[in-house]
């Protein structure tokens, strides 16, 4: 698995673009995250030096929040539901489903093949629906464990046949 | 006469007057109760994280009193049924989290947690372990990180960030999962920790303590082949009675020498001697640059925390660092190299061992500068803790022994090498020596009050033959920085800035007794180490016998050829290794 090289004039540059202040590391860190699709180790550091805020403080804060990734996300990711509604509806066989057929290990979220990432995420405002998984901005209503079996086998077949 | 009105409230019934109190908690223990706590640390920010604290008010029931501010007319109890209950309880929780090694644990004398837990009568837990044991964290030459030990309070994160400025512990992750360490997860040994010891000062439990070389310097003691010296720095003879039974402050440096040699040292000698030695290097150096208008203001190089921290923060910055080496390492080099090329002692046959306030002393050692042939100049260094420990385990009570001698000639110091020991000692001795050499007279009046004290910025000019000198004195880094900032602006109008990266100066050391709930001790161990300093018939460096035989001698004068490259060293930029050896993930 390699991720894009990292060329860290880019971090540089939306520093400056998004202003050098303590009080904008969140919208740095989201706007890293949308350059390399997560949050590399090194932009991090690069992040701390320039900004003046110590490396492990901006650590800190990259691993308080869910939405940021120190893995590379993968081509397609799969939001999966476990809000109040999703959850009473199964949304954890649905996700046991997904990392077993995904082939995951405890504490990986993201496929050797790049091609997948999973994470959890407590509403997605569409608990009618429940148990909701997103991909990709695409919404699964209802989902079964074989349903998101199938949903993924798609997929993969799909990126094959390109 | 302020004019304000009395202010008071009620603990237990007893009516206890307030000002200015930070907190509750602050106006409790003043009025003589005690309230158990594990995260406050009076000199640090108020955290609220770990709820011992709690006292139950009349009308508002249970409140943390470290982060309550004191109200007039509260009535507040701090030892009700319900309040022991909820301690005990978080103790409970605290210890389902904890290893519990404690027999095998360094801090198992001093430990905040195991002393509250016995005082509980937390007996058996409710409350099954969660964790799964995380790999123990020895890669600095300073520190060791016990993350199984952790219990979340966070002094030693805001230690760093507000001692130091650093911020080299964060708490990373969230809730349950939420675990303190250095930037990515990575060793303390990987990241630009400069091992001042700090976290280590306020940790609680064992989480954060000084690595141990107490097993090596027994290994070369009980080696006859081996020649073993010693030295011993100027804050260790004012801490290390504390732990037995004697005051903070009280001068013991006679009896470590009787203790060190039943030890089996051969020879006790003091960091002192190369203190005054320090001073006629850095003090010529100074008064070079000040001639020649260069490399301005000139930085003091004794303090290993503040040297590593200018090499990784402030690269561009070392030129302006004294290539004077600390004390530590001018002795360790011309006490070897005299040993080895003037008395013909094998360099491997010849060790020295230093006992040091300071962790960051152990990282000093091992530069590579340090060395002949890969043979270190100081082989060990042993922080006040571990001298402590090996006195009590060879079955010593110092407080009993009767004083002895230092050993000649390395054992000779004067007043001015005692008092490095703290905040604007190395200032006021390096003035001392400066003052009669530029202007070939006799100071009126060797006591510069003007650097005493242990508030964080000191200032004061000192004028020397027609030039003025405006030095200042900074303890912890965090002052250090403000300073560097106005060097970097060219706003900076001081010639000489002396730093030491621990509060107070080395008495302050991470490698002193642990004294953080208790401030006013490291103010007794100054008082100390000035007290000895009046005492001493001979008060400036440049009259140290010893120190001017050696340069007669063997090193011909300060600043000679031979002189700098025994007493002398350079700087690099070592940020640059800094947060390369990531751990896969």
């Amino acid at each position: 698995m390699s991720p894009k090289t990292i060329c860290l004039d880019k971090v540089d540059s939306i520093i400056d673009s998004v202003g050098n202040k303590q009080s904008n590391l969140i919208a740095i860190l989201q706007h890293v995250q949308a350059e390399y699709n997560y949050l590399p180790s090194d932009a991090l550091v690069r992040i701390g030096v320039k900004m003046g805020i110590s490396p492990a403080t901006v650590y800190g804060v990259a691993t308080f929040y869910s939405q940021f990734s120190l893995e590379p996300k993968g081509k397609y990711q799969i939001k999966c539901c476990d809000g109040t509604a999703c959850h009473v509806r199964g949304s954890n066989p649905v996700l046991n489903a997904i990392r077993v057929k995904l082939g995951l290990e405890d504490g990986k979220y993201s496929t050797k093949d790049g091609l997948f990432s999973i994470e959890t995420v407590s509403c997605l405002g569409a608990c009618g629906l429940a148990p909701v998984v997103v991909i990709n901005d695409k919404v699964y209503p209802q989902m079964t464990p074989d349903k998101i079996k199938k949903t993924i086998d798609d997929i993969r077949n799909e990126e094959e046949g390109e | 006469m302020s004019d304000t009105v009395r202010k008071t409230l009620f603990v237990e019934g007893k009516e206890v007057e307030f000002t200015d109190e930070k907190n509750l908690l602050e106006v409790i223990r003043k009025a003589g109760f005690e309230v158990p706590t594990l995260c406050y640390r009076p000199e640090l920010s108020t955290f609220g994280a770990c709820r011992m604290c709690v006292v139950e008010i009349e009308g508002r029931g249970i409140q943390s009193s470290c982060t309550m501010p004191p109200e007039p007319n509260i009535r507040v109890h701090v030892n009700t049924e319900k309040v022991r209950r909820i301690r005990k309880m978080v103790l409970e929780l605290l210890l389902s989290n904890h290893d519990m090694e404690c027999a095998t644990c360094v801090r198992s004398n001093d430990c905040e947690l195991k002393d509250l837990a016995n005082k509980y009568e937390v007996r058996d837990l409710r409350f099954s372990r969660k964790r799964t044991l995380a790999p123990i964290d020895d890669s600095s030459p300073s520190l060791v990180r016990d993350p199984n030990k952790c219990i979340l309070c966070g002094a030693c994160v805001r230690a760093c960030n507000e001692r130091q400025g650093l911020g080299i512990l964060a708490f990373v992750n969230r809730g349950s999962r939420t675990v303190v360490t250095p930037a990515l997860g990575m060793n303390l040994g990987d990241v630009d920790c400069v091992g001042c010891g700090q976290c280590a000062a306020v940790c609680p439990v064992g989480s954060i303590t000084v690595k141990s070389d107490i097993e090596s310097v027994r290994e070369l003691i009980d080696d006859k082949s081996k020649t073993v010296v010693c030295e011993i720095a100027p804050a260790v003879r004012v801490a290390a009675g504390e732990e037995f039974g004697l005051k903070a402050g009280e001068n013991v440096i006679g009896k470590l020498a009787a203790a060190l040699r039943m030890i089996g040292f051969d020879k006790v000698y003091d960091t002192n001697f190369s203190a005054d030695l320090t001073i006629m290097e850095e003090g010529t150096e100074l008064i070079g640059r000040i001639k020649a208008g260069e490399k301005l203001p000139l930085f003091t190089s004794c303090c290993p925390a503040w040297v590593k921290y200018v090499e990784t923060q402030h690269p561009d910055l070392v030129s302006h660092l004294s290539t004077a080496r600390s004390p530590q390492a001018m002795f360790g080099s011309l006490v070897k190299d005299v040993a080895v090329n003037r008395d013909g002692i094998k360099r491997e046959d010849y060790k020295i061992v230093s006992f040091m306030p300071c962790t960051a002393k152990k990282a000093e050692c091992l530069r590579e500068e340090f060395s002949v042939d890969g043979e270190r100049d100081v082989d060990f260094v042993l922080t006040t803790q571990e001298l402590i420990r090996l006195i009590k385990a060879s079955g010593i009570n110092l407080a009993a022994l009767e004083p002895e001698e230092l050993d000649l000639p390395f054992g000779m110091y004067t007043g001015a090498g005692t008092i490095f020991g703290a905040s604007g000692g190395v200032a006021e001795a390096a003035l001392r020596t400066v003052y009669e050499i530029v202007t070939g007279k006799a100071l009126d009046n060797i006591d510069i009050e003007a650097t005493r004290g242990l508030q964080g910025y000191k200032e004061l000019k000192a004028h020397l033959a027609g030039t003025e000198v405006k030095v200042v004195i900074v303890n912890t880094l965090k002052e250090a920085e403000k300073m560097l900032q106005k060097v970097i602006d060219g706003t900076a109008d001081f010639q000489v800035l002396e730093v030491m990266a621990c509060p107070g100066g080395c008495i302050g050391g991470g490698g002193q007794p642990i004294s953080c709930n208790d401030p006013a001790k490291k103010q007794m161990r100054a008082n100390g180490l000035y007290k000895e300093d009046s005492e001493l018939p001979l008060r400036k460096s440049h009259e140290n016998p010893e120190v001017k035989a050696i340069y007669d001698s063997w090193l011909e004068k300060p600043g000679s050829h031979k002189a700098h490259s025994l007493l002398h060293t350079s700087y690099v930029n070592r940020f640059e290794t800094c947060y390369k050896n990531q751990k896969s993930k």
